[in-house]
């Protein structure tokens, strides 16, 4: 009885304290309701395509998609195409998308390779490749851009002549899904578009699960021996998944950008796995088990926290540089509680587990 | 032939690469101009600066830990270590030996911390301790900002909060160890003997302590954990000493690196610091679960060789600098090779 109280308490743990964090940092900040609500609002259309790109992988056994810096790497491409071209408005947006799924899925295919190769570990490896690739990243963009590839618009580039210039500004596309259709209630802007585009994803992923692919995957994701022996392609399955998260990846990275209206054409997608990350962690997901309400939960929570943090730094120990770092800190320490967490968890059912073969000793022994 | 074939697959084709990468370098150099003493001379500088640090990953392989890219927290210790030296105003060997009894003392804390989390966690340690180092990073840059320090040469001059982002050890032990038996070779080129002495005793120190009973317990933890149990060895106990182990060289080994360097960098400073160090000792033919001084001794010489000749080389062969790019993706292309490779022990 006991036992599974506490058991509760760490399934929910992340969820808590958060939750209890915030509602101190809030009074703190000292910022109008009005204004939070706006800004939530913005940051979950912004955001939450990117965090559903996560919920496969997690859904195949292979963990957090540390990789989906890759797809976040295809959009990029894809949009500084767009912005050379300079075709404005949904036409750029989605050939922005038709350009990035090509490469999202060639990466996607690599990493679902590599990972393949690293069964187990598929966390730390996705996020050494994410590093890898970025340093391809770089030679295409910094290097070849304007040099072996043309850009039409040399306002891209940098003044020696060739590579893509630090910052881009999306001028053409910029906000251009979330004015589509654009509510305002109250004085709150609502882009429904952008929302009815995530509510579509979130549908095709329930629907997924229950297709026979999405049924393989979540058998892999149980027992992937058991799953081989019935027939199951294994190694597929899992490239399968990473792919899709790759590609969802891309787009999810076209909205965030359209939505902010400038490309940091060498940190945007950096900081994309992070945050994504933290976001599904602190909705109360694990590495083994995420839901769409996991990822809600996640992005309004984290974004609070993110709003509030630097303003509540401020106040109370009159620094906004800590409370920048704090909210650092607070993107790390999450990720690194909830692995931990996780990894207590089984660690503690194996022993469990063990010493109940042993003739139920439910203390002591197991080391 | 099949002896060249056994070779390549034990000691790696990505080995193979980079070092005839790096004698290519080093047989380009005179032609481009570069001269080959100076490049000489600063490999060796940089080869004494970082080996400790490569040196802080041998024991948490060895036992089964992974790599250490939980090293920032060895790097936290020896900041503070050294910030406390400098603040209690103590110059010269005081300074410096100061210096390293703190760091040496927070690292046994640190780690053994360290340790017991990882104990919790075994079989996800990587991912793990790379974001509790980062995590404590962040920790320590708000602490950098509000911890109470004085001494004017470290914290910001006026209006500012908090301790310098880089200081200067000059004037306390600003190349104590570099310059001690310091053999001067041609104008500008000075060969460090101490700092390239206390790195070989620190590695023979290692070594020795592998080869005693505790370091072997802990090599068998590392090769076969279920075999160890079962021969009477306290796993989570080897597990701690070379976690422990780990973080006290990290900690000692920014030391070294900031006396050579010159400055103390804080903040973000630790951030960089895993990375390099992870490579290097992959580079120089370690596994997942495998390192020995050999590995440590080659991948930092050969990853701080090709950090110092590709911006010079590259540079004048081809006006751009590809330098950085290629130390991404040499490094990291390195850690993923190591991770993907199929491990004699399957774990």
């Amino acid at each position: 009885m006991k036992n599974k109280f506490k058991l509760f308490l760490i399934d929910n743990a992340v969820v808590v304290v958060f939750v209890l964090l915030i509602a101190i940092a809030i009074p703190l900040a000292g910022m109008p309701g009005k204004y939070l609500l706006q800004e939530v609002l913005t940051r979950l259309g912004r955001n939450a395509f990117l965090v559903l790109a996560l919920l496969l992988p997690i859904m195949a056994g292979m963990g957090l998609n540390f990789g989906m810096v890759l797809g976040a790497m295809a959009g990029q491409i894809g949009l500084i195409f767009v912005s050379s071209w300079s075709i404005r408005g949904i036409p750029g947006l989605v050939l922005a998308v038709i350009l990035a799924t090509p490469i999202a899925v060639l990466l996607g295919y690599v990493c679902g390779s590599v990972l393949n190769k690293a069964k187990g570990r598929e966390m730390v490896t996705g996020y050494i490749l994410a590093f890898f690739m970025n340093g391809i990243y770089q030679l295409l963009v910094l290097y070849a851009m304007g040099s072996l590839i043309p850009i039409g618009n040399p306002e891209l580039l940098l003044s020696r002549g060739y590579g893509i210039r630090n910052v881009v500004d999306l001028i053409g596309v910029r906000q251009s899904l979330d004015k589509v259709l654009q509510l305002t209630v109250a004085g709150i802007k609502l882009p429904i578009a952008t929302y009815l585009v995530i509510a579509a994803m979130c549908a095709f992923i329930v629907w997924f699960k229950r297709t026979k692919l999405g049924q393989d995957m979540r058998a892999v994701g149980q027992e992937r021996a058991v799953s081989l022996a019935s027939g199951i392609p294994v190694e597929r399955t899992r490239i399968i998944a990473i792919i899709i998260s790759t590609v969802l990846a891309a787009v999810g990275q076209i909205i965030f950008l359209q939505n902010l209206g400038t490309l940091n054409t060498y940190n945007s997608h950096e900081q994309t796995g992070m945050f994504s990350i933290a976001a599904l962690l602190i909705g109360g997901a694990s590495v083994r088990k995420a839901s769409i309400p996991n990822v809600i939960v996640g992005v309004v929570l984290f974004h609070l926290m993110f709003i509030v943090s630097p303003m509540a730094g401020k106040n109370l120990i009159g620094s906004a540089q800590l409370g920048e770092f704090f909210r650092q800190f607070i993107s790390y320490g999450v990720i690194a509680l909830s692995l931990v967490l996780f990894a207590w968890k089984r660690q503690a059912n194996e022993d469990a587990s063990r010493a109940s073969l042993r003739g139920g000793a439910s203390k002591g022994g197991a080391a | 032939m099949s002896g060249v074939k056994a070779f390549v697959a034990d000691f790696g084709l990505p080995r193979i690469i980079i070092a005839v990468f790096l004698l290519a370098l080093f047989v380009i150099a005179p032609f481009v101009g570069v001269s080959l003493t100076s490049s000489f001379i600063n490999v060796t500088a940089r080869f004494g600066m970082n080996g400790i640090m490569v040196l802080a990953m041998v024991p948490m392989i060895q036992s089964g830990c992974g790599l250490n890219f939980g090293l920032p927290l060895g790097v936290i210790a020896g900041l503070l270590g050294a910030t406390l030296g400098i603040e209690f105003g103590l110059t010269g060997i005081a300074g410096f030996g100061v210096a390293t009894l703190i760091t040496l003392t927070l690292g046994a804390i640190f780690g053994f911390g360290y340790g017991k989390l990882l104990n919790r966690v075994k079989g996800d340690e990587m991912m793990i301790a790379t974001y509790v180092g980062f995590s404590s990073v962040m920790l320590m840059s708000m602490a950098w900002i509000v911890l109470p320090y004085k001494s004017p040469t470290m914290i910001w001059g006026f209006a500012g909060e908090g301790l310098r982002t880089t200081i200067s050890v000059e004037g306390f032990w600003d190349k104590i160890l570099s310059n001690f038996l310091a053999v001067r070779i041609g104008p500008e080129f000075v060969f460090p003997t101490g700092m390239v002495l206390v790195f070989a005793i620190c590695v023979a120190l290692v070594w020795f302590f592998l080869h005693l009973k505790t370091g072997t317990a802990m090599t068998a933890v590392g090769s076969n954990p279920v075999y160890a149990r079962a021969s009477g060895i306290d796993v989570n106990r080897m597990r701690l000493v070379s976690v422990v182990l780990s973080t006290m060289l990290g900690g000692f080994g920014i030391l070294v690196y900031q006396q050579s360097f010159g400055f103390i960098q804080l903040y973000e400073g630790p951030f960089s610091m895993a990375f390099p160090a992870v490579a290097a000792i992959l580079i120089g033919g370690a596994s997942v679960n495998k390192a020995n001084m050999v590995n440590v001794f080659v991948g930092t010489f050969l990853f701080q060789g090709i950090l110092t000749m590709t911006p010079s080389v590259i540079n004048s062969v081809i006006k751009a600098d590809f330098s950085e790019v290629i130390r991404v993706i040499i490094s990291n292309g390195m850690i993923l090779y190591a991770l993907t490779r199929k491990t004699k022990v399957a774990r």
